[in-house]
């Protein structure tokens, strides 16, 4: 272990010196950081140079409809490209070095998920599939998506066909797997490599079972990743073989290991993980011996987050819809308490939260700050302030979150939590219980295409819909798609393991993974405005000619979610408990534990596009309410009125996340940016001390987002950043009805 | 004994530019005043359309506590407060008696040294924290044309509230070509000068936003033709009146 003792030197600690234990390495090393933000470094003239030509490369993308280049020869693997700069003639500047493919900004070629998937992204923006690549993907072996459409059952067709179900990463991968990237710093491959193995011996046998044998080809393929990460490393000129020994080797051996990711994978969500923290100890050890200035720390910072900025993947004109604004979710966390109350902020956190002054604000990293009411005061205000300044940054409750996950959790995606390199998630997309309720009161039928989706139930023919018929109707309706659901799920995530295993990701997790299988809800809003509309007001079924419920009239005033009323409020808890206990009583893959979420992400907009008019009063075709957001004009009392509500919905039946996203105008929330930072911390204090989960923050008046969206051109909308539901993108980068739905919802500007 | 009932408007839950912190305010319904730059013309009759009881009020108020921490609390807004003083008196204390921090937005109108209202006023006084007060102008004949009110007994408020030490807010509202006269804005920061109990003083420039309610209450907009001040033109104002000078809310 001579190489250990120079890369490990002035680390404290016992355990995990002996195995891989690097929540036990920051805890014995990280140095919380108290104070200001008055430390920090504005950028380098590499920083400059490179993040210039990086944003013209990226107005050039713009220029061309999206795409800037893609790939059509080469399949993307961790060794199918030399190395690749942002520039080739600046490539000594670039502090941290790696490229998804041979140019910056170039989308790679990922047929694994879905052949047919990969060459319509690469027709849509105008390039020529390989022909040889076709044969070999159709006629020699097959890809995940083919593998689930041979399984899938006729009642899942039609759900999907229905968009009951919608946005199953059956044509996508599923992502949402955090690699413990930090891992290769502080061990080096060798040792990763020795550990895989041992696991692999310790599952000899005599009688192997189909998960024996399923678990021993994926330990295989993970070794043959990190030797092939290896490879990778070397185009670049960097051995990774042995740990990292100062603070931009660990930067950069982390980030070899999020590249490896992002080479092979284009799941929905790339999550970087809780690297801040653990990055900071290399640091400041650095800058302690003076090694390195702050300058330099920041430029390394800097350069990191560039590359983050720089992910790309070939996507089809279906997923942009969904997920719009051309998203990765390279969500990266930061500050949080540790179990034992210290906090964890550290001076790397600054560092993060500067990058979006020192390069201007940007969707990615998707920046989360786990946050606590014991946090100190100097990182809470850094913070707000740079959501006053940026509206890129998201919040989460780390209070919450804490006795559930621990304190070394990382985002897998947009808000949910999995332990880093101990679990792995399943994603689920999303069941539109909305249209459930819909079904529910017709029977099974759907209310647009009139096709019998659901089972053959009476339904409702009254003229006024009966609370407690209703209810009972669609008690039996979730029954149904639950069980369809969640076998869908089921299919899928068998044939991912299968055709489109994340051997680079789950190398870098423990052999022994813990599986959260994670279902969602769309329309939560809309259900429980519609419940409380029956229960308190007279709703009225209008039919058509064939008797399918298409409208309602709504007599009488109703409690709506999102004004802290109880009676509203209380049909949104129950409708969550009601469906988890469901989903949970299904056999999930690979034993995982089922979840839930409450986030729709921008698919809010097709989901409501598929959805008829709602007894709500909600009409056809108009975006559902975005994640457990309430619903447009239903706030009447302000915005703490509104986050009131959604606090009472209950985490521990949504472990995925509950997201809600608020704009705050500017002048609305104090006089000046002092205020305003210490203003906003005090609401998220409030907010998150109720039991909340997620907050997006915006702050912006509408009058922005209307000039924006008419006159997008302009240069100071070109990064100009916006939480949506989950992530954040830039605005000009939404489809116009998107633009149009953010605009509408409800931007808090009391007079 | 029953509890008086308030009349009210609306409860807005986050409200960050009436007063200090994070505070949530009670509208209560009914003014005497007709300010042409008015943005709440819903508040002006005494409709009878929504009581309720300090204790209910109360009750739904403090939902909101979680976002208060230290300076924030309650603010009671109009309409005019003032008009509705029994059950304003049973709110603030119920307040008090709870370590509530309360704010009165008032624009002072119904303030005399009559009684029963001044007992009343000094018992409210003696269980409130602040006064959000406007001076709408110093000038009695555009006070008059502005509002519909003189304005004598209001700036006897003013100097009742300065010779008790009571703390202030002064907003003074900024409509062009009506109360923004360099004479009387130089006037107006004299006589804030020579107040003792002023804490902050801004400028609140008038805006068109009221325009869609006056629009849907079917009362023509008195300022069709006025403009929205100019930066140049609020920081001028800001000048005169000494804005800068007020700095002891910061550390209040």
């Amino acid at each position: 272990m001579n190489q250990n003792e120079t890369a490990w030197k002035g680390f404290k600690g016992r355990l995990w010196k002996n195995e891989i234990n690097i929540r036990d390495f920051i805890q014995n090393n990280y140095t919380p950081y108290d104070g200001d933000e008055s430390f920090l470094e504005g950028p380098t003239k590499a920083t400059d140079v490179l993040w210039g030509k990086v944003s013209a490369l990226q107005k050039e993308e713009r220029k061309k409809g999206g795409v800037l280049d893609m790939e059509t020869e080469v399949v993307s693997s961790l060794t199918s490209y030399k190395a690749g700069y942002i520039d080739e003639k600046t490539k000594n500047l670039e502090q941290i070095v790696g490229l998804q493919t041979d140019k910056p900004l170039k989308r790679a070629f990922m047929p694994y998920g879905g052949i047919k998937m990969a060459e319509e992204a690469l027709t849509t923006y105008g390039y020529t599939p390989n022909p040889e690549l076709h044969k070999i993907f159709t006629q020699y072996t097959k890809t995940h998506n083919d593998g689930v459409f041979d399984v899938y059952t006729p009642e899942i067709l039609k759900c999907r066909h229905n968009k009951i179900i919608t946005g199953l990463p059956d044509t996508y991968g599923r992502g949402r797997i955090v690699g413990d990237y930090r891992r290769i710093a502080l061990y080096g491959i060798d040792y990763l490599i020795e550990e895989k193995k041992k696991d692999f011996t310790s599952t000899d046998s005599n009688s192997f079972s189909e998960e024996d044998i399923r678990l021993r080809e994926e330990i295989q393929m993970q070794i043959r990743s990190l030797e092939d990460m290896k490879l990778m490393a070397k185009e670049y000129g960097f051995d990774i073989s042995s740990p990292a020994t100062n603070a931009k080797e660990a930067i950069q051996w982390t980030y070899f290991g999020y590249l490896a990711a992002i080479k092979t994978q284009n799941g929905a969500a790339m999550s970087v993980g809780r690297i801040s923290t653990f990055l900071d100890i290399y640091i400041e050890r650095d800058l302690e011996n003076q090694v390195i200035t702050e300058k330099e720390a920041q430029e390394m910072i800097d350069h990191l987050v560039m590359k983050f900025r720089m992910v790309k993947f070939a996507r089809i004109p279906s997923y942009n819809q969904l997920f719009s604004g051309d998203p990765v979710w390279a969500t990266l966390e930061m500050a949080g308490m540790g179990v034992d109350g210290r906090n964890m902020v550290t001076k790397n956190d600054f560092r993060f939260l500067h990058t979006l002054e020192n390069m201007g604000p940007a969707p990615e990293p998707n920046l989360t700050v786990l946050w606590s009411t014991r946090l100190p005061n100097g990182f809470k205000k850094y913070a707000t302030l740079i959501s006053i300044k940026t509206s890129s940054i998201q919040y989460e409750n780390d209070d919450l979150m804490r006795p559930i996950w621990g304190d070394d959790y990382s985002i897998c995606c947009c808000v949910s939590a999995t332990v880093t390199g101990k679990d792995m998630q399943f994603f689920g997309a999303r069941a539109n219980l909305a249209k459930c309720l819909l079904y529910a009161i017709n029977g099974g039928k759907d209310e647009i295409t009139h096709e019998q989706v659901g089972p053959n139930y009476d339904p409702i023919t009254s003229e006024y819909l009966d609370y407690d018929e209703v209810v009972k109707k669609y008690d039996k309706m979730m029954d149904w798609l639950s069980d369809v659901y969640v076998n869908s799920l089921n299919i899928i995530h068998y044939m991912h393991d299968k055709y489109y295993y994340e051997a680079s990701e789950m190398a870098l997790i423990d052999t022994n993974v813990k599986r959260t299988f994670a279902t969602g809800i769309a329309g939560f809003s809309h259900v429980v405005d519609s419940l409380s509309a029956i229960k308190y007001a007279k709703v009225k079924a209008i039919r058509d000619k064939d008797g399918v419920t298409t409208d309602f009239k709504i007599e009488g005033d109703f409690p709506r979610y999102g004004n802290d009323d109880d009676r509203a409020d209380n049909i949104a808890v129950d409708l969550l408990h009601t469906f988890i206990t469901k989903i949970k009583k299904h056999h999930t893959y690979r034993n995982s534990e089922p979840t839930t979420s409450i986030l729709t992400i921008t698919s809010n907009v097709v989901y409501g596009k598929a959805t008829g008019t709602l007894p709500d009063g909600r009409q056809k075709g108009l975006p559902l309410s975005p994640g457990a957001n309430p619903s447009y004009g239903a706030e009447k009392n302000g915005l703490l009125a509104s986050l009131n509500s959604v606090a009472k919905v209950p985490y521990e039946d949504a472990l995925d996340g509950i997201s809600n996203t608020q704009t705050i105008n500017t002048g609305a929330l104090g006089h000046d940016n002092m205020e305003r930072k210490n203003n906003l911390a005090q609401v998220l204090d409030g907010y998150f001390a109720q039991g909340a989960h997620h907050l997006n923050v915006n702050v912006f008046g509408k009058e922005k987002l209307i000039d924006c969206m008419n006159h997008p051109e302009k240069e100071e909308y070109a990064n100009f950043t916006i939480r949506v539901s989950g992530y954040a993108v830039k605005f000009i980068d939404l489809t116009k009805e998107q633009q149009m739905d953010v605009i509408s919802r409800t931007c808090h500007d009391h007079l | 004994m029953a509890e008086p009932v308030g009349y009210y408007n609306s409860i807005e839950s986050f409200a960050l530019v009436d007063g200090p912190g994070v505070r949530s305010v009670l509208f209560l319904q009914g003014c005497n005043m007709r300010c042409l730059f008015c943005h709440n013309p819903e508040t002006w009759n005494l409709n009878k359309e929504q009581g309720i009881t300090p204790s209910e009020a109360f009750k739904k108020l403090i939902r909101y506590q979680p976002y208060w921490q230290n300076h924030g609390g309650i603010t009671i807004s109009g309409g005019e407060p003032l008009l509705q003083m029994d059950f304003l008196l049973e709110f603030v204390k119920l307040c008090k008696k709870n370590h509530i921090k309360t704010t009165i937005d008032t624009a002072g109108e119904p303030f005399s040294r009559e009684e029963p209202f001044f007992s009343k006023f000094n018992d409210l006084i003696a269980n409130t924290d602040l006064f959000l007060l406007d001076i709408k102008s110093i000038n009695p004949r555009v006070h008059l044309k502005l509002t519909g009110k003189k304005n004598d007994n209001i700036l006897d408020l003013f100097h009742y509230l300065s010779d008790k030490g009571f703390p202030i807010w002064i907003r003074q509202v900024l409509v062009p070509t009506i109360n923004d006269k360099e004479e009387d804005l130089k006037k107006t920061g004299e006589f804030i000068s020579s107040l003792k109990n002023v804490r902050r003083v801004e400028i609140l420039p008038y805006h068109t936003l009221g325009i869609s309610k006056y629009q849907q209450l079917g009362i023509p907009y008195p300022l069709k033709s006025v403009a929205v001040p100019s930066d140049a033109e609020i920081k001028q104002a800001e000048q005169l009146l000494g804005v800068s000078k007020y700095q002891d809310y910061l550390t209040d």
